[in-house]
């Protein structure tokens, strides 16, 4: 079987300054198979991507790629290109402004002459081949994600790639994109090329993966055929938990009722990005928008903490009428805002983790009385451990940090000035499943104990159905309903969703 | 057998740290060892007697301080615009001129200048200087415009106004007043310029400790659009920055006009914009915004002049003199792009990991 083997790595040591990224990990992946490569985040399975790659420069071990005689030498991206190891990151790295074509060709030509009509040409032939909707001549940018996705494998594919990085390929698409993707990723299988698909969605895991390697902490947990380890189980490997631990960690039945008084309230709210709406949040409650990506679920509770320009609408605060037209309204309102899209709008990232917690609060402070720099210290220490943040120290740069830990970041800043109404778009977005419970956790806590009213989003309707006691759903950027009580399941979510008229 | 452990350091250089002002301590270092290898008594410093009688420390190092004075003050404001709006102001030398037309034009409205006047004409030139800074503020901060682009209009017409607040080529300003400004003040050893940039540095360095000033400038530098969502106002911390680099302007220009005793709105603070940028630089700070050092600012800006004093001393023809301070600027820039020092830190943890290990060795 290992005569198969496109790609073997064997006692992988990576070693940054104060941690052991890796740890001997052995890595095999075959001719024609998906293999997940699956771990929580700070695990390292971006260290061993990057290191095959060439991105970093391995400490110890030994890399073996077919076709290449003896152990492989990568010491930079453009060794591993050459050798047959191609990656699609999940930004897209290709020039949006160019065409198709040129996107697939560029910095391919041999030669000084450049036959961009013959680039067309087999462009054209290779995305009918592959099955990609999209033309030679358009525009990148004019695709839908998917398919720029698409056309940056496909360009990997024509390199004669043998091995395809696929790094969480599948967080900005809907289901029917995904699928797509998925049916690209068994086409190019059943011709032999071989793909480590990563990711954190443990379904596409299966749907798709012929095998799964686990690592934890920098080590390897194991190599296990999909229908050997069923999915709690993986779970369980990749928090280095048993099965009991994990039953234990269950949600149920810690819902908490919510108090009367209304905390905020909106009429006919309206941005420059959302349409007027109504709503209102009780004391202590925690409530969720739900709804397709581009549903303006996003855009409401960005309107609603002024993040865009509000353009009408009449908001309360405790039964006050209170003018949000900018964050800083919101914030002295008492309102926090955990921002959907982390890296653009959440961490400052060369900022220090003590400086990125303590900013809001800092801000909220104003500018003429900053804290001493042994108040922030303590508390960027009280919060590092509450929430237990994995970093090197608090003055490091919070860039450097797991996502999930840059995500915990950004909660502890807001939790810091102790808001009375605390918006969370995507908190669990690409991060563990350890952090994502101990997220949810944390948001029936702070409602039981802390009486903090919260709104939740979340792509996964399985984490709102057992964090919110109430589900507004959201199509086509209106309310179109609202769910309590019974009427919180996943069937009933998806009905009202696709368009039955039920839970109004 | 119980073997020592060996202690693991783990230091890479770092921006922000001391790691950043690395590579212009080196700098400065070199410099200063060339000279005293060259001449002994390079640095030396004695007493001597100027024109007006006075006695006052005189020597290469008391010039070479003095001297790039307006440079290291107008170095400190450009840190700051360029750390909160990721961008340059190249109009900092032309609204020199304009500046230093506001300080001549009012001292002169008085029949006879006194110390009264000179004060009015200190703040009119910096509240002049302010208001012509916020207009490039506001082209950056609100209509966000390149630094560069909108810098570049009153890079352009910056001297031709100064021209027309005079009306003429050079006014003088004869007066003890100004000589004591621009040179030394009777009975003190040490030219005047030097306290005015300690003073700078000093309000500048109550500013930070008083005011959030630091994390906002910085925030905003990194990513704006968190900065806001923070409840940070990124045109107005980037306006702020502007306004500080106008008072910077302003004081360089008084220094520049009290030295000469005149004013010429050709040659006041020419070329100096290029020398603040290079000094901002030099002194390992990001031109892309975000992360920033002031110290480093300012050693940029001594490391600028000692590098002219020194080849003036070596009989350099004055033709040559850029010519040289390229080549020399060029390795300095070069030694602290981010390609270097990322192989300097590599080195520097192999050769330690190398000790370790054979520390390791030597004690089984």
């Amino acid at each position: 079987m290992q005569n198969d083997a496109v790609l073997t790595m064997r006692g992988i040591s990576k070693t940054f300054p104060g941690t052991r990224a890796l740890d001997r990990v052995d890595f095999t992946l075959r001719r024609g198979e998906i293999h997940a490569l699956m771990g929580e985040n700070g695990a390292g399975k971006s260290t061993l991507i990057k290191v095959l790659t060439g991105v970093y420069e391995k400490d110890g071990g030994s890399i073996w790629v077919d076709g290449t005689e003896g152990e492989a030498h990568i010491h930079s991206p453009q060794d591993a290109q050459q050798i047959g190891i191609s990656t699609v990151y999940q930004e897209i790295t290709l020039c949006p402004n160019l065409t198709v074509a040129e996107n697939m060709f560029i910095g391919r030509s041999e030669g000084a002459v450049v036959r961009w009509k013959d680039y067309e040409k087999k462009a054209t032939a290779i995305l009918k081949n592959l099955g990609i909707p999209a033309r030679a001549r358009q525009e990148l940018s004019s695709c839908s994600l998917a398919v720029q996705q698409m056309v940056a494998i496909a360009r990997a594919v024509d390199m004669n790639c043998k091995v395809l990085i696929l790094d969480e390929p599948t967080s900005s698409l809907d289901d029917k994109e995904v699928e797509m993707l998925f049916s690209l990723m068994r086409d190019l299988k059943s011709r032999g090329v071989g793909i480590i698909f990563v990711t954190h969605f443990l379904e596409q895991v299966y749907e798709v993966s012929d095998r799964i390697t686990v690592l934890r902490n920098g080590q390897l947990v194991g190599e296990f055929a999909v229908e050997d380890l069923p999915q709690v189980e993986l779970v369980a490997k990749m928090m280095g938990k048993n099965l009991n631990d994990l039953e234990d960690m269950q949600l149920a039945g810690q819902k908490h009722e919510a108090g009367e008084e209304v905390i905020y309230q909106a009429e006919g709210l309206s941005s420059s990005d959302s349409r007027p709406f109504d709503f209102q949040i009780r004391k202590g409650e925690v409530n969720g928008f739900t709804g397709l990506l581009g549903s303006g679920r996003s855009e409401s509770v960005r309107a609603i903490f002024g993040a865009d320009r509000v353009t009408g609408g009449k908001v309360r605060v405790r039964g006050k009428e209170t003018r949000i037209t900018k964050p800083h309204d919101a914030m002295k309102a008492g309102i926090g805002y955990l921002p959907e899209d982390r890296k653009k709008d959440g961490i400052i990232a060369d900022l220090s983790v003590r400086e990125n917690i303590i900013l809001a609060m800092q801000v909220m402070k104003g500018f003429f009385h900053p804290m001493s720099r042994a108040q922030m210290e303590a508390f960027a220490d009280e919060y590092i451990n509450a929430l237990s943040i994995k970093t090197a120290s608090r003055e490091t740069p919070v860039g450097s940090l797991s996502g999930g830990n840059q995500q915990k970041v950004i909660l502890a800043r807001w939790l810091l000035t102790h808001p009375d109404y605390l918006i969370l778009d995507e908190p669990t977005r690409g991060i563990d499943v350890g952090t994502k419970l101990e997220i949810q956790k944390l948001v029936l806590r702070l409602a039981a104990e802390e009486n903090m009213s919260i709104t939740f989003i979340s792509s996964e309707i399985e984490e709102m159905l057992r964090t919110c006691s109430r589900l507004i759903v959201m199509r086509d950027r209106n309310i179109v309903g609202e769910l309590t009580g019974d009427q919180l399941t996943q069937a009933q979510v998806m009905k009202t969703i696709a368009g039955g008229e039920q839970g109004v | 057998m119980t073997g020592a452990k060996p202690k693991t350091k783990s230091k890479t250089i770092k921006s922000g740290g001391l790691g950043q002002l690395l590579i212009p301590l080196t700098a400065l270092a070199i410099l200063v060892l060339f000279n005293l290898i060259r001449d002994p008594a390079f640095f030396s410093i004695e007493m001597a007697t100027n024109n007006s009688g006075n006695s006052v420390l005189s020597g290469n190092l008391i010039s070479i301080i003095d001297s790039a004075s307006a440079l290291a003050i107008i170095s400190m404001g450009m840190t700051l615009v360029t750390a909160a709006c990721g961008g340059q102001d190249i109009s900092v030398g032309a609204v020199g001129a304009i500046a230093g037309s506001f300080f001549v034009k009012v001292i002169k409205a008085g029949d006879t200048i006194t110390a009264g006047s000179v004060i009015l004409g200190m703040l009119a030139c910096i509240l002049a200087t302010i208001a012509f800074m916020l207009f490039n503020g506001t082209l950056v901060a609100y209509f966000r415009i390149q630094p560069m682009i909108a810098t570049l209009i009153l890079f352009s017409c910056g001297r031709s106004i100064a021209y027309w607040i005079n009306g003429s080529a050079t006014p003088q300003l004869n007066s003890p007043i100004i000589q004591a400004m621009g040179m030394t003040i009777p009975g003190i050893p040490i030219p005047t310029p030097i306290f005015a940039v300690a003073l700078v540095g000093l309000i500048l360095w109550l500013v930070f400790r008083f005011t959030n000033l630091r994390l906002y400038t910085q925030s905003v530098g990194i990513n704006q659009g968190a900065a806001r969502l923070n409840g940070i106002n990124p045109p107005a911390v980037k306006l702020l920055s502007f306004a500080l680099l106008g008072v910077c302007v302003a004081v360089a220009a008084v220094i520049g006009v009290s030295r000469l005793g005149q004013l010429n709105h050709k040659t006041l603070l020419v070329d100096i914009e290029m020398d603040a940028i290079l000094a901002v630089a030099i002194g390992g700070n990001n031109l892309g915004g975000g992360k920033f050092r002031l110290v480093g600012s300012v050693l940029g800006a001594y490391i600028i002049q000692m590098l002219t004093t020194t080849l003036y001393a070596m009989n350099v023809a004055p033709v040559n003199v850029k010519a040289y301070k390229a080549i020399v600027i060029i390795i300095i820039v070069v030694a602290g792009s981010p390609v270097i020092k990322s192989r300097l830190t590599a080195m520097v943890n192999r050769f330690r990991a190398g000790r370790v290990a054979a520390a390791g060795k030597g004690a089984e």
